[in-house]
């Protein structure tokens, strides 16, 4: 599939999710924003704490994020955190 | 006679109960390695992640963070030793504390003094059997190490660090911190099933690599300095915790071996022992039974004169 954004969410002890998504949604300590494919190369702190949403067509993925940061490069986009919960539902937007 | 033969006997008993215990340290031993090796490749995406943003941040930021330059002098260099809370690991621990201890040697000889950091109780109790001091030390998790270990010691050495050495040992100086210039990690690389060889590395100040190539142009959120103010402290835990899992492998991967090898020759053992119970035992029955030939050949022939 065309413009698809290729998530990478990884965590210190493991890789927790890995796949296409059309959005990612994080919240940085400058402020929210939204990552489709083809976003410029970026660098950024997440705030603390933080809620990365990942909207896909087969559902909406929700993160608790401690400690994260955001990477996106050509290659797609990389959520580094130090511990990452699924959100659960009843905070899920 | 006999007391050799209940002797044999004992000492076979003696050397099975042994192999049941080092029989099971081996059964345990080698299932934690499978689960230790998965913990390693587990935690690499993170590792090679943050690798990647702090050379690509490090070629952007103006690179004067204290984490990131070497101090003009030396005075003091920290050691973070990482050892086994448990011993039957064969020659696990002893090659970590002899590379600690050259590693040490060398830099007393560039004229650094020395401030120790360990994890791990075997290695704990070496230094304090040799009353040599340690700064800190934390014990309970070689085995199973948790990010949150880590982080603790994380967050002590790089403390010190920032610090820097800026009193003398007897006196922790102002700050209360027996700062350090340096950090040094001692642990044990995971080569293979067979082969494990303790490393000691640079911690900080890190020798980041730029990037070969071009670098695409990042945008920052906040600005690169605060980001890698944020970012730095966490690739040292990250480092750390690097070095812990691969030493959990390690010393599962070399108590195996010693495990293996109690076993296998406790199994000689028994063999030795029970051919020498046997022919004790033959030798018994043989010395009976003459006795009682004997015994008879005599009473025929007394009967025989009367």
């Amino acid at each position: 599939m065309a413009n698809q954004l290729h998530v990478d969410v990884v965590s210190v002890e493991e890789k927790v999710w890995s796949g296409e998504a059309d959005m990612l949604v994080a919240r940085t300590t400058e402020g929210e924003l939204g990552i489709l494919h083809g976003h410029a190369p970026l660098l950024g702190q997440l705030a603390e704490p933080a809620q990365i949403r990942i909207k896909r067509p087969e559902g909406d993925l929700a993160y608790d994020v401690a400690g994260g940061f955001l990477s996106v490069d050509a290659n797609g986009a990389t959520v580094l955190a130090e511990s990452c919960q699924p959100a659960s539902a009843d905070t899920a937007h | 006679m006999p007391a050799q033969l209940q002797a044999m006997r004992r000492k076979i008993r003696t050397v099975k109960s042994i192999k049941k215990i080092t029989k099971a340290q081996e059964l345990v031993a080698t299932s934690r390695i499978a689960r230790a090796q998965e913990r390693v490749g587990a935690a690499r995406p993170y590792a090679d992640a943050i690798t990647q943003v702090l050379s690509a941040l490090a070629s952007k930021a103006a690179i004067d963070h204290p984490l990131l330059v070497p101090r003009e002098r030396v005075r003091r260099a920290g050691v973070l030793l990482i050892t086994s809370d448990r011993g039957l690991a064969g020659g696990y621990n002893i090659n970590a504390i002899r590379t600690a201890e050259q590693l040490m040697a060398r830099l007393r000889e560039d004229g650094k003094e020395c401030v120790l950091y360990v994890i791990g109780r075997k290695g704990v109790a070496y230094y304090r059997f040799r009353n040599r001091p340690i700064e800190a030390s934390w014990t309970g998790f070689s085995e199973q190490p948790q990010f949150e270990n880590a982080r603790e010691v994380g967050e002590t050495l790089i403390k010190a660090f920032t610090a820097g050495a800026d009193d003398d040992l007897g006196d922790p100086g102002h700050d209360g911190v027996h700062g350090v210039d340096e950090l040094h990690v001692v642990s044990t690389q995971f080569r293979s099933l067979m082969t494990q060889a303790p490393a000691a590395n640079f911690l900080a100040p890190m020798q980041t690599e730029h990037a070969e190539g071009l670098l695409p142009a990042y945008e920052f959120e906040p600005d690169p300095e605060t980001l890698l103010d944020a970012l730095l402290p966490k690739y040292i835990n990250t480092r750390i915790f690097a070095a812990l899992l691969d030493s959990a492998a390690s010393e599962s991967a070399s108590r195996r071996r010693a495990m293996k090898a109690a076993s296998d020759n406790a199994d000689d053992l028994l063999t030795t022992y029970t051919r020498a119970m046997n022919s004790a035992r033959q030798a018994d029955i043989t010395q009976e039974i003459s006795e009682i030939v004997g015994g008879a050949n005599a009473l025929a022939a007394a009967g025989r004169e009367v």
